[in-house]
């Protein structure tokens, strides 16, 4: 069938230079994406628009739009600035941010995690608050110690805002606990084991874990271990993941479905939130999360059936950092520094922390400000957020600030989430497992 | 090459316009004097294919290959979170990427090695089992019988839906505690003594290979039906009369006619397979089980979760020269046993 590989003449020739000049242009459109350094400060070109890529706080994307436009339309009357926002959901957030910082066409005002706030920093890409900027805002008075410790590494400008606040609570059934003969709330893990243990029956569990998720896994690894006196990251920066006290701190955390077997062994496959359905629907008896009033709201869960508690401390008389029970939680509002409407940016950050969106926003979200000034509002006075407020002002502590943290986020919690699938499938989970796991995922920082 | 293989038509295109009357630069060399410069026949005749070929080379250029060289060359860089906004300013890494990926005493090219190791076995399960059972439907589907449309439309169903739809339907299936996979096997059937995780552990190779199957077999089932309508019917009649049974048939005509077929058809799902990204992070998230962690989203992790954008290049770089070599020796190797046999 081929019977002539090509026509006749000088078939050598045209190929190569079919070559060539594909060659050349591929090296010309590579040069072309090579640098895309820009406009690298920010300008204010176009005044009368802003683009504002919210994360998903609310019970769905559509809610979240329903909560801020009237919000974001306010703005637009006092300043006659256009806001066009996008609700960006958690799972691609972070892909979104980098995909615009490499090509320098983002947002120009964004929501973070506020974990991510000291890896974003380093990127260069968020406009850094230096006294000036916060001056703009109203000073960094307005904001809590606690949340603006969150916002980007020591010793340099923060990278963004705190916009809400959040803190791990130890969510509880009242009803189920009346049941048991429980009066109050476990303060210690020991007692938090014995409830666990009277809770667990008739296909009940006294707790529910998200152990297929690893950023929940990071959190509780990080609050664990800092009670066990154990960091992540020493004081320069480097990874300490297989550290004794961090390995107590994950078997620990591991053991209450391991050894304890006070969580479903089904807990270890969990990455979609099924731990908050399972304790609003009366499957499991406690729930360690952050603001999970309108998730268990939305799953049928009356505000009355249920008490918030601080995470138990192994001893009921810790301090310092043995006594932290919960990771400095929430979200930041960030500045893209190559902005075309800095002024226009600026005031939109302005506007979102001000004292009465603070209030409005937070309560909407069951978040917690962290605005002082909106903070003493009776609306945060309800007993839940009391509780997570004590937490996040006394005893919580921000995750490592450090470049490198979601490698810790992922690798320590993808570490954690495969020691609750050995353990689900009933293999035993001892010292050495955990360490080994620990180390291998060390060893995957260093390259 | 397909213009230049069919034979040239009668006339040349462009037969010589006597009433053209543009001024004239200066005769060619060789040729008859006219009144424009004019190509050399044969070189027009050569290159209109090329011309016809430039808009969709160009398209390809600017959306594959693009940034395939932009991925190449990201390769050879050290492309941390410090340097992802300038990121033509990133220090260049010379090999050191490759090096990390290929040390295979060292965790990270351990990894990628086990993740390698996985990713072959369970690219040769699913080929082959989607092959098998699209063979198996579009030789059943060649009997005329009552129903057959909508069987086969039926059949089509799971390459029809969107994938993230089909596979978020599997994760929930799939689910220990309140899946139906598990309300069957271990509920109604008693099967299992206890409930089986299926997206976590070991089991979860076996769930990505049952789903994958499950998506791409429908592609096999539509290609080898369309190709087993061009085998002449007489052929299997005269091996009828001829005393052949059903295997004979199948051995002997079947499958040799469809031999041009399955060489691509292979070819494709075995590059879709080995590729695939969708099927696994849906069902897994970004964090898949040891046993399933596939290259592709190893390779996303090792760039996007962990912001190390050179070393997830390099690995993708060396995934692509991977595919590359597979595929030339698959087509050297099937072609020339096709010349062979004519």
């Amino acid at each position: 069938m081929r019977a002539r590989r090509s026509a006749p003449g000088r078939p050598a020739l045209r190929r190569t230079a079919a070559v060539a000049a594909v060659c050349a242009l591929s090296m010309a459109a590579t040069a072309c994406g090579g640098g895309t350094s820009t406009s690298d400060e920010g300008s204010n070109e176009k005044p009368k628009e802003l683009t504002y890529w919210a994360s998903n706080q609310g019970s769905s994307l559509e809610h979240d739009k329903k909560v801020l436009t009237p919000e974001l339309e306010k703005f637009e009357k006092e300043t006659g600035i256009r806001v066009k926002l996008e609700v960006v959901p958690w799972d691609s957030l972070l892909d979104r941010i980098l995909a615009a910082t490499s090509s320098g066409q983002g947002p120009d005002v964004l929501n973070i995690g506020n974990t991510w706030s000291a890896s974003l920093q380093a990127t260069g890409a968020l406009l850094p608050w230096d006294a000036k900027n916060l001056e703009r805002i109203g000073g960094e008075d307005r904001f809590t110690p606690a949340a603006l410790a969150a916002a980007g590494a020591k010793g340099k400008p923060p990278a963004a805002v705190p916009l809400y606040s959040l803190a791990y609570g130890l969510y509880y059934n009242k009803q189920m606990f009346r049941d048991a003969g429980i009066d109050e709330p476990p303060a210690t893990w020991d007692e938090f084991v014995d409830v666990g243990r009277k809770l667990t029956r008739d296909g009940r569990h006294g707790l529910a874990v998200e152990g297929g998720n690893p950023v929940e896994n990071a959190h509780h690894a990080f609050v664990f271990g800092k009670q066990h006196g154990a960091d992540f990251f020493d004081s320069s920066g480097k990874p300490t993941f297989d550290g004794p006290g961090n390995v107590a701190a994950v078997k620990q955390y591991v053991d209450l479905l391991a050894s304890d077997g006070i969580a479903a062994e089904g807990n270890a496959e969990y990455g979609k939130n099924e731990s908050v359905r399972d304790f609003a629907t009366g499957k499991a008896g406690m729930l360690l999360w952050q603001a999970a009033a309108s998730s268990l709201k939305s799953h049928g869960m009356k505000p009355d059936e249920y008490g918030v508690a601080p995470v138990p401390t192994r001893d009921a008389d810790a301090t310092g950092d043995r006594a932290v029970n919960s990771m400095v939680a929430g979200i930041n509002l960030a500045v893209f520094k190559n902005t075309d409407n800095l002024d226009g940016a600026l005031e939109f950050v302005k506007f979102m922390t001000s004292d009465e969106e603070q209030k409005t926003l937070n309560g909407t979200y069951g978040a917690i400000p962290p605005v002082v000034a909106a903070q003493q509002d009776a609306a945060f006075e309800t007993p839940d957020l009391k509780v997570l407020r004590e937490v996040l002002t006394n005893s919580s502590a921000p995750l490592p600030q450090v470049p490198d943290e979601s490698k810790f986020e992922t690798l320590v919690g993808t570490a954690m989430k495969e020691l609750f699938a050995e353990a689900a499938s009933g293999r035993k989970v001892g010292t050495g497992a955990v360490r080994d796991r620990l180390t291998e995922a060390q060893q995957q920082m260093q390259k | 090459m397909t213009a230049l293989d069919t034979p040239h038509p009668p006339h040349p295109p462009h037969p010589p316009h006597p009433g053209d009357a543009a001024p004239a630069d200066g005769p060619e060399p060789g040729r008859r004097s006219r009144p424009r410069p004019r190509l050399p026949a044969r070189l027009r005749r050569a290159g209109l294919p090329y011309l016809l070929l430039l808009p969709a080379l160009l398209l390809e250029l600017l959306v594959h290959l693009v940034p395939m060289a932009v991925g190449i060359v990201m390769s050879f860089k050290e492309l941390t979170q410090q340097y992802i906004r300038t990121w033509g300013d990133a220090p260049w890494a010379g090999l050191a990427n490759f090096r990390v990926a290929v040390d295979f005493d060292a965790p990270v090219g351990e990894a990628l090695l086990r993740s390698f190791g996985v990713t072959c076995a369970f690219t040769v399960l699913s080929v082959g089992l989607a092959w098998v059972v699209g063979m198996a439907a579009a030789v059943l589907m060649q009997e005329n019988f009552r129903g057959r449309g909508l069987l086969r439309a039926l059949f089509l169903v799971p390459y029809a839906l969107p994938v993230y739809a089909a596979v978020i339907t599997w994760s929930f299936m799939l689910q220990r505690d309140n899946g139906l996979v598990n309300h069957v096997l271990h509920e109604q059937l008693g099967l299992t003594d206890s409930p089986t995780f299926w997206l976590i552990g070991d089991n979860s190779f076996v769930s990505l290979v049952v789903v994958s199957v499950w998506r791409t077999w429908p592609f096999a089932f539509l290609i080898l039906m369309a190709a087993l309508q061009n085998i002449p019917r007489e052929l299997y009649e005269a091996a009828q009369v001829d005393g052949a049974g059903i295997r004979q048939q199948l051995r002997r005509i079947t499958l040799p006619s469809l031999r041009p077929v399955n060489q691509v058809l292979v070819l494709v799902l075995f590059l879709w397979t080995f590729n695939d990204f969708n099927v696994p992070y849906l069902l897994f998230g970004k964090a898949p089980p040891e046993s399933a962690d596939l290259i592709s989203l190893h390779i996303y992790q090792s760039s996007f979760a962990t912001w190390d954008f050179g070393a997830g290049s390099a690995m993708s770089v060396l995934l692509l020269l991977f595919l590359l070599v597979v595929t030339a020796g698959y087509l050297l190797v099937t072609g020339r046993g096709r010349k062979h046999d004519g």
